[in-house]
C-alpha cells in the first residue's frame, strides 16, 4: 500500500493537520482521583506515541498554556519486543512504541487519547503495576527444571515442527494486552495497611494474586514448558496450578486475548490445549486413586 | 557474622546468568534492575550466538580459530586470555542454553541449526528466529524466577543504582539505590557488587539501544574511582531505521538479497523516489567500490553513508540524515520469502511498505566495546584461572563488571553474535570467583560495624536528591540538553573522527555540562518522579561522554571502529615491482611503529568533578600475534606478503 495509489501516504498526505490534540488520563498516585489533561502537539510525519510523550515531557505545558509535570510512562526497547509500554490508546490496548500517530489520526482525526491499562493498579499516570503477571509465571512454574548449570552436553533433540509450535509461544513479552482485553480478568488492587510491613503486604498481595484469574499469557507459558521434553516431566505441577482457584476454568472463551496480542500468539489454541491437558490429568488422577 | 550477600545490578543476560549461577552455588543474591528484568535490553539482540560446533569442527574450525576471528575482528585491542576462555566455553554455553529450553532453530533431524555471520568463514551462529536475544534472556529469566520462587534470590526491580559504597580501605561494601516509584533511597549492604548494566548508547541521544542504556551506573562507578577503558570504541551499525524516538536496526541481509543504497544527485530532491530516473541517482557504494558494491564490509558501508550525508550534504531529507536502501526492483514474492520478517518491522514502524518504496536508513550507534576496567588472572596456558576473585573485578575490590558494561572481550570492534556469548559467559564465569571472594572475607557487610558507613553514604545521596528537587535553578531544560549532547556526540564521535571536530565537541560538551547544573525540574514531586531520575542520569552522561571524546582525540590512528582519516595508512599503489615492494615494506614499518605506540588500552580515571585523565596499558597479545587488517586495502596482497616474510 504505497502513497502512489492515492490512499495511505501517511507521511505525505497534504491534509494532515498542523497540530493535533492529545488527551491523557493522569493520576498523581494510587488512590487519587484521575483527571484529563490536554496537550497540543505540532504535527510531524512518522511520530509514534512514545515520541509524542517525549515532546510533552520537553514542553511541560498543557494546551491551555499551564505548566505541568511530564507524564509518567513505562518504556524501554521501543521496538515492540520488551513489553513495557502497554497502554490504552484511543481505547485499544497496545504498545505505545508501535502505535503510529499517522495511523491513529486516520482512525480518529480528533486526536489521541491515552489512558493507563485498566486491569492493573495505577502507580502514576500511564505507569501501572503488572507484578501480578510475573507472579502468575511463578504460579504455573514457567521454567525448565534442569539439574544444574554444569556441563551435561546438549539438550534433547527437537523436531522442526515442535520448534515451530514453541517459538511463537516463547515470543510472549508479558505486556498484558491479553489480560487487559479479557472480560474475566478483574483488577486486583490492595492498599498497604498501616500496621503491615512491606514483607507482610507483599505476601498478602501474592495470596490475593494466586487466587485470582491467572490469565491467558501464563496459561500459554504453561503449554510452552509442557511441550518441552524436560519440561514435560513435571507437566502435572503446571496443570494442577491451572486447575486451582483462578485457574483455566475462569476463561469464558471471549477470545479477546488472541485478537489484541501484539505478537499474534495463538493464545486461544494454548487455552484449548490446556483445557484438554487438565481434563486428562484430572481423569488420570481419578482412576489412579 | 551475619549472612553474606551479593548484589547484582542489571538484569540482562550477564546479570541473570551471574544470579542463577550464584544461587546454584548457595550464595544469597539481591538482583536490582531499572526495569522488570524480562524487559532488559538483551531482548533486542536478533542474529544469534557464536560457538564452534560439531559441523564446523569437521571443516577445520576450533576454539582457537574463534579466538583468532574475535581478536582479528577487534583489531587486537583486547587482552587475549579472557577471549580464549570465552571461546573455549562457547560450546558448553550453547549446550546449557539448549537444555534450558531455548527455542533454537532446528535441522530436519532435530539438531541445532547454525548460520554464518560476519568476520568468519564458519557457520558458528546458533539462532532462534530473529529474536535470539529475547529467547536467551527469557530462558535465564525463567531460571532466576525459579530461584526467586525458592527464596534464594530477592528481586529489586524498578531501582536505580546511585553509587557503590566504598569503605575507608577502598573495598566495596554495597550500594545506594533509589526506588523509581516511591523515590525511597536505600543502602544495600553487599559483600560483592556485580555491575551488569549494559552499554551507554543514550549518550548519543538516539541509538539502537533501549532507554535504560544511559550508562548512569557505569558513570556513578567511575566517579567513585573505577577506571573506564577504551571509551572511544563505539560500534556504529551501517543500516538502521531513523525514528523520532529511536534508531531501529535494519539487518544487513537486506543488502545481501540485492538491496541497493542510493541518494538523489540533486541535494534534498523533493520528488518521489520512483520519479527520480536512474541517471539522477547516485549509487555511491556501487560507484566507489565496483568490486564489492553494496556489500562492502560493515565499517566501510557505515563510513560512506555517513560521509555522503554529513560531508557531501546529499541526505535524502533536509531535516534529518538518511539514504535510500532500495528493494523495490526485486519481485514481491521473493522479498516476502526471503526478507518478510525485517520488512514487516519497517512497515510497522514507518507505516510505509518497503516493497513499494525505498527504505530510508542511516547508521546508528549500536554497541559500546569500551567500558568499566576489569581484571583477570591468567593461567600458564593463556586462559583464565577458574574461581580467581580477580576475574572481572574492577580496581575497587569487591566491585565487579560483567556484560556490555565491561571492556574485556571485543577490543576495537565487536563481531556479530559475539555479544550474547560474552554476556552469558562473563555472568556464569564470575559466579565461582565471587563465591571465593566471599570465602576470603572475615565478615559481612550486614554486620553492625558497617551501619555507619552505609547510613552515611545513603544520606549523601539523599541530600543530593533533595537539593536537586529544591533547586530554584536556571531555565535549562534537561530534555533539550540531552538532545544537544546527542547531536554533538553523534557528529564528532561516531563514524569519522577529526581532531578539530573532537576539540570543538569537547568544548561544547563542557559547556553543556555547566548548563546541566542549571536545569530546572518541571516536576519536583516525591512520587514516581521520572523527571528527576532522567536529570540525574543526564548529569552522569558527561563524565563518560568526555572520556569518549578525550580518548578519541588522543588516539591518532585508525583501529577497529575508531577511524581518523588524517592518520589513515595509504595502501600500495605503485605498479612497478621494486617500488611496490618498497612501499609494502614501508607500510609494514609504519604498522609496527603504530602498534608500538597505540596497541594499548586507553584508561580513563576521573577526578571529583567527573573530569577524565587518560593513561595507557599494555595489551596481552601473546596467543595470537597481531597482524595487519587488510580487507579492501589497495595493494593488500603485497603488504600481506611482506608481512609474512617478516614474521617467518
Amino acid at each position: 500500500m504505497g502513497y502512489h495509489n492515492g490512499m495511505t501516504a501517511p507521511s505525505r498526505v497534504s491534509t494532515q493537520p498542523s497540530s493535533f490534540e492529545v488527551r491523557i488520563l493522569r493520576q498523581d498516585a494510587p488512590a487519587t482521583a484521575p483527571r484529563w489533561e490536554r496537550h497540543r502537539i505540532t504535527y510531524e510525519p512518522n511520530l509514534n506515541v512514545i515520541s509524542v510523550l517525549q515532546k510533552i515531557a520537553t514542553l511541560a505545558t498543557t494546551s491551555e498554556g499551564k505548566s505541568t509535570t511530564p507524564v509518567a510512562w513505562d518504556c524501554n526497547c521501543l521496538e515492540e519486543v520488551c513489553g513495557a509500554c502497554t497502554m490504552l490508546i484511543n481505547g485499544r490496548t497496545r504498545q505505545a512504541c508501535s502505535a503510529l500517530v499517522d495511523k491513529l489520526l486516520q482512525e480518529d482525526p480528533d486526536g489521541l487519547e491515552l489512558r493507563p491499562m485498566s486491569k492493573f493498579p495505577v502507580l502514576r499516570d500511564l505507569v501501572v503495576d503488572r507484578s501480578r503477571m510475573f507472579r502468575a509465571l511463578e504460579r504455573v512454574r514457567a521454567w525448565i527444571p534442569v539439574d544444574g548449570y554444569g556441563d551435561r552436553g546438549p539438550g534433547p533433540h527437537e523436531s522442526q515442527e515442535s520448534q515451530q509450535v514453541r517459538y511463537p509461544l516463547s515470543e510472549c513479552m508479558t505486556c498484558g494486552c491479553c489480560v487487559e482485553a479479557c472480560p474475566q480478568f478483574a483488577k486486583v488492587e490492595l492498599r498497604q495497611r498501616s500496621d503491615e510491613t512491606d514483607e507482610q503486604f507483599a505476601a498478602r498481595k501474592n495470596r490475593e494474586y494466586d487466587n485470582s484469574f491467572v490469565g491467558a499469557a501464563a496459561i500459554s507459558q504453561a503449554m510452552l514448558f509442557n511441550d518441552h521434553p524436560t519440561g514435560h516431566m513435571n507437566a502435572g505441577e503446571r496443570l494442577e496450578a491451572l486447575m486451582g482457584p483462578g485457574g483455566i476454568q475462569i476463561c469464558g472463551n471471549a477470545q479477546n486475548c488472541v485478537s489484541v496480542c501484539p505478537k499474534e500468539i495463538p493464545l486461544t489454541t494454548s487455552i484449548a490445549r490446556a483445557g484438554r491437558q487438565t481434563t486428562v490429568h484430572m481423569l488420570r488422577q481419578f482412576f489412579d486413586r | 557474622m551475619t549472612q553474606q550477600r551479593v548484589l547484582v545490578v542489571g538484569g540482562g543476560l550477564a546479570g541473570l546468568a551471574a544470579t542463577m549461577k550464584l544461587a546454584e552455588l548457595g550464595v544469597a543474591v539481591d538482583l536490582m534492575s531499572l526495569t522488570p528484568v524480562k524487559r532488559s535490553h538483551s531482548v533486542c539482540a536478533q542474529g544469534g550466538i557464536n560457538s564452534v560446533n560439531d559441523l564446523t569442527r569437521q571443516q577445520g574450525d576450533s576454539e582457537y580459530l574463534h579466538l583468532d576471528d574475535t581478536v582479528y575482528g577487534g583489531d587486537f585491542l583486547q587482552h587475549q586470555p579472557p577471549v580464549k576462555e570465552m571461546t573455549d566455553w562457547a560450546p558448553k554455553i550453547i549446550d546449557l542454553m539448549d537444555r534450558l529450553g531455548v527455542t533454537f532453530n532446528r535441522t530436519p533431524e532435530g539438531f541445532l541449526d547454525q548460520r554464518r555471520f560476519g568476520g568468519t568463514l564458519y557457520k558458528r551462529t546458533a539462532f532462534a528466529g530473529a529474536t535470539t536475544g529475547q529467547q536467551l534472556i527469557y530462558a535465564l529469566d525463567e531460571q532466576v524466577r525459579r530461584w526467586h520462587s525458592a527464596g534464594a534470590v530477592e528481586m529489586y526491580e524498578g531501582w536505580d543504582f546511585l553509587s557503590p559504597v566504598v569503605d575507608d580501605d577502598g573495598r566495596c561494601r554495597g550500594a545506594i539505590a533509589q526506588n523509581l516509584v516511591t523515590m525511597e533511597i536505600r543502602a544495600f549492604p553487599a559483600d560483592a557488587v556485580l555491575l551488569a548494566t549494559g552499554g551507554c548508547g543514550l549518550i548519543y541521544g538516539r541509538s539502537t539501544m533501549s532507554m535504560a542504556c544511559n550508562g548512569s551506573a557505569a558513570s556513578r562507578s567511575v566517579q567513585a574511582g573505577v577506571k573506564y577503558a577504551n571509551g572511544e570504541f563505539v560500534q556504529v551499525h551501517p543500516t538502521a531505521i531513523p525514528g523520532a524516538d529511536k534508531l531501529r536496526l535494519m539487518s544487513e541481509s537486506a543488502r545481501g538479497e540485492g538491496g541497493r543504497v542510493w541518494v538523489p544527485r540533486t541535494p534534498h530532491d523533493s520528488r518521489l523516489p520512483k520519479d527520480i530516473s536512474e541517471s539522477e541517482r547516485y549509487y555511491f557504494l556501487e560507484e566507489r567500490y565496483p568490486k564489492y558494491g553494496n556489500l562492502v564490509p560493515r565499517d566501510i558501508a557505515t563510513r560512506e553513508i555517513f560521509n555522503v550525508c554529513v560531508n557531501e550534504g546529499l541526505s535524502v531529507e533536509t531535516d534529518r540524515q538518511c539514504v535510500y536502501l532500495d528493494l523495490t526492483h526485486i519481485p514481491r514474492a521473493e522479498l516476502d520469502r526471503k526478507l518478510g520478517g525485517i520488512l514487516n518491522i519497517y512497515e510497522k514502524f514507518q507505516g510505509v511498505d518497503p516493497r513499494d518504496e525505498p527504505m530510508k536508513i542511516f547508521p546508528a550507534v549500536h554497541y559500546t566495546m569500551g567500558g568499566l576496567w576489569a581484571d583477570y588472572e591468567r593461567t600458564a596456558e593463556g586462559g583464565l584461572m577458574h574461581g580467581s576473585p580477580r576475574n572481572q573485578q574492577t580496581n575497587i575490590p569487591g566491585l565487579y563488571a560483567i556484560g556490555e558494561c565491561d571492556y574485556q572481550y571485543h577490543g576495537g570492534n565487536r563481531l556479530g553474535a559475539n555479544s550474547l556469548l560474552s554476556c552469558i559467559f562473563s555472568g556464569l564465569f564470575v559466579a565461582p570467583c565471587v563465591e571465593n571472594l566471599l570465602g576470603s572475607l572475615q565478615d559481612s557487610a550486614h554486620d553492625k560495624k558497617y551501619d555507619m558507613l552505609l547510613r552515611g553514604q545513603r544520606s549523601v545521596r539523599q541530600l543530593e536528591h533533595d537539593e536537586l528537587l529544591k533547586r530554584a535553578g536556571g531555565r535549562e531544560n534537561p530534555y533539550v540538553i540531552h538532545q544537544e549532547l546527542g547531536d554533538v556526540m553523534t557528529k564528532a564521535a561516531t563514524v569519522v573522527r577529526d581532531n578539530d571536530q573532537l576539540t570543538a565537541a569537547l568544548e561544547k560538551v563542557n559547556e553543556l555540562a555547566d548548563r546541566v547544573e542549571r536545569c530546572s525540574l518541571s516536576d519536583t514531586g516525591t512520587w514516581t518522579n521520572q523527571n528527576v531520575v532522567f536529570t540525574k542520569a543526564l548529569r552522569d552522561m558527561f563524565p563518560i561522554a568526555k572520556a569518549i571524546l578525550k580518548g578519541a582525540l588522543a588516539r591518532d590512528e585508525c583501529r577497529g571502529a575508531h577511524y581518523k582519516p588524517a592518520f589513515e595508512m595509504p595502501g600500495v599503489e605503485s605498479n612497478d615491482p621494486g617500488e611496490r615492494r618498497r612501499q609494502a615494506e614501508a607500510w609494514c614499518d609504519a604498522f609496527e611503529t603504530k602498534n608500538k605506540k597505540w596497541l594499548k588500552t586507553t584508561i580513563a580515571t576521573f577526578d571529583k568533578t567527573g573530569e577524565p585523565t587518560l593513561s595507557y596499558e599494555e595489551v596481552d597479545t601473546t596467543l595470537v600475534p597481531p597482524r595487519p587488517r587488510l580487507y579492501g586495502l589497495v595493494g593488500g596482497e603485497a603488504i600481506e606478503q611482506a608481512w609474512k616474510e617478516r614474521q617467518a
